[in-house]
């Protein structure tokens, strides 16, 4: 007990889980945005934008998100000295490493919310899109007032799983120096490894904090907005 | 895809509104590649000159730096694939036992790496490594990486099994029973080899995400392929095309896993076996 008295008194914990709460949040934004239009674009009559969708999940699903991670920062942000963050404000760098940090989760994670989306357009039987062009809609009237809103409330669980995974996500743009929770337990290991026990049970417990309400909240939703058929 | 039941069969006023779409979205596409590769080829820092890209063609930059760290990528992913199936197996048929003592400790132990960052672990098992088991050199971050790796992936395992058995006709198990086996007889003859067999894509698929996940062992300094193209590029000065190239590489490898995945799920299904759908297992973040 005396271990997580100094860890706390010295670290500032609670700042961290903040930062990791405001990148998740940032990023789900980010994402479900992105992801959304990417969706679109795979179930769309346009040949040429259902190759951009499928491109990009394919190219993103696939390659890790400690690089594309990278790849903002070092690469865009560093090589080609593009800054985010207005360069006369004290946190400066700190918002620059943040702002990087949230696109590339954004990016990666929209692959994902994209393959959410289309699995739930999958539950949505084929009778409603058949329905909506029947009494004259176009595609963009189906998809938006017929077909996506059901899609969406038939894949709550899989987008659940998504911000689930993106909020233990969240830890790879340590990578960068964003000062959330798995940077702040690097750095308590380093300065006291005795107490290496009680960071760990202090951390995870940080994390099962913010993963076990979103998950019992989304499968409270899946089933409470599942679509009666 | 004229069968999608989303959109009429266009007509040729829609044909050409399509067109016209299909143009301004190549148009758009060719001014974003337009915008970087203008922002890459800048004088000042021109990331497109020879001298930044004929390092790949030559033989050194692969057998010493590209080819190990591909190597002990591979390592460390077989590895811990290899361990995590055993371990998630044994955990999977615990969260199913008819011991409550057992089926606790296993949902709780599931539970909670289901729930912790492979990150963290990996930082939890290199920092164990070295101040309490004394491991010393390398080996703390191989040990960090494939126990992170091989912990959570027990876990997804575990789970993957459940749904596996979950996924199966429950008469299964009723006829194991019915003809005098026991429960733990039923359990390993009759419902896990079709478990297993039912798991199959979405393990393949597990494979791709530690695949990917091994990379996280740059922030311990394991030297997998990401950190030696990063030492690669800090010597030469040419991270972008390094990033580039490393990219390529993980997606034909990780791409080439996914189809596997797909082809062995078209293939059960096409044999009328019960499994667990790659698409209600987007969890593989």
């Amino acid at each position: 007990m005396e271990g997580f008295q100094t860890l706390l008194t010295e670290y500032n914990v609670l700042a961290a889980l903040l930062m990791t709460i405001k990148l998740t949040i940032l990023s789900a934004l980010g994402a479900l945005v992105i992801g959304t239009l990417v969706a679109v674009f795979r179930v769309s009559p346009i040949g040429v934008l259902r190759v951009f969708g499928a491109g990009y999940v394919n190219l993103v699903r696939n390659t890790p998100l400690t690089l594309i991670t990278f790849f903002a920062f070092f690469g865009v942000s560093i090589t080609l000295s593009v800054n985010l963050a207005d360069p006369t404000s004290p946190t400066s760098i700190a918002d620059n490493t943040f702002r990087f940090g949230v696109i590339a989760l954004s990016i990666y994670h929209a692959a994902f919310v994209a393959e959410s989306l289309r699995s739930g357009v999958n539950t949505v039987p084929p009778g409603q899109a058949e329905a909506a062009r029947a009494i004259g809609l176009n595609f963009t009237q189906t998809l938006s007032q017929v077909v996506l809103p059901q899609a969406f409330r038939g894949a709550i669980a899989p987008l659940g799983n998504t911000l689930i995974a993106l909020t233990k996500n969240t830890t790879v743009v340590a990578t960068i120096g964003v000062a959330e929770l798995a940077l702040t337990m690097k750095n308590m290991v380093e300065f006291n490894s005795s107490l290496l026990f009680s960071i760990f049970a202090l951390i995870a417990g940080c994390f099962v904090l913010l993963t076990l309400p979103t998950g019992i909240l989304f499968t409270w939703l899946s089933r409470k907005l599942a679509v009666q058929r | 895809m004229s069968a999608s039941v989303l959109f009429d069969v266009p007509g040729p006023k829609a044909r050409a509104t399509y067109r016209i779409v299909a143009v301004i979205g190549v148009l758009l596409l060719v001014a974003v590649l337009f915008v970087v590769i203008r922002g890459l080829a800048n004088p000042d820092n021109n990331q497109f000159t020879a001298e930044k890209w004929s390092p790949f063609l030559e033989s050194a930059t692969w057998t010493s730096f590209l080819l190990p760290g591909l190597l002990s990528t591979l390592k460390a992913a077989a590895l811990s694939i290899l361990l995590a199936a055993i371990l998630g197996t044994l955990l999977g048929i615990g969260r199913l036992s008819t011991i409550t003592p057992v089926r606790i400790v296993a949902g709780i132990f599931v539970e909670f790496f289901r729930s912790v960052p492979v990150l963290m672990l990996m930082l939890f098992f290199y920092y164990l490594a070295i101040y309490f088991l004394q491991i010393q050199g390398s080996g703390s971050s191989f040990f960090g990486v494939v126990a992170g790796l091989t912990i959570y992936n027990s876990a997804v395992i575990a789970e993957l099994i459940r749904s596996g058995v979950h996924s199966l006709p429950k008469g299964q198990g009723e006829a194991g029973m019915a003809i005098g086996l026991t429960t733990s007889q039923t359990m390993l003859t009759v419902l896990l080899p079709q478990a297993i067999t039912a798991m199959l894509p979405a393990l393949v698929s597990q494979l791709v995400v530690i695949f990917k996940d091994t990379a996280l062992g740059y922030i311990i300094s394991y030297p997998d392929l990401l950190r030696s193209g990063q030492t690669l590029a800090s010597g030469l000065g040419n991270l972008i095309p390094a990033l580039i190239v490393m990219a390529a590489m993980y997606i034909a490898i990780n791409w080439t896993l996914t189809s596997v995945a797909n082809r062995i799920e078209a293939r059960l299904r096409s044999k009328g076996a019960a499994v667990v759908a790659l698409e209600d297992e987007p969890a593989a973040v």
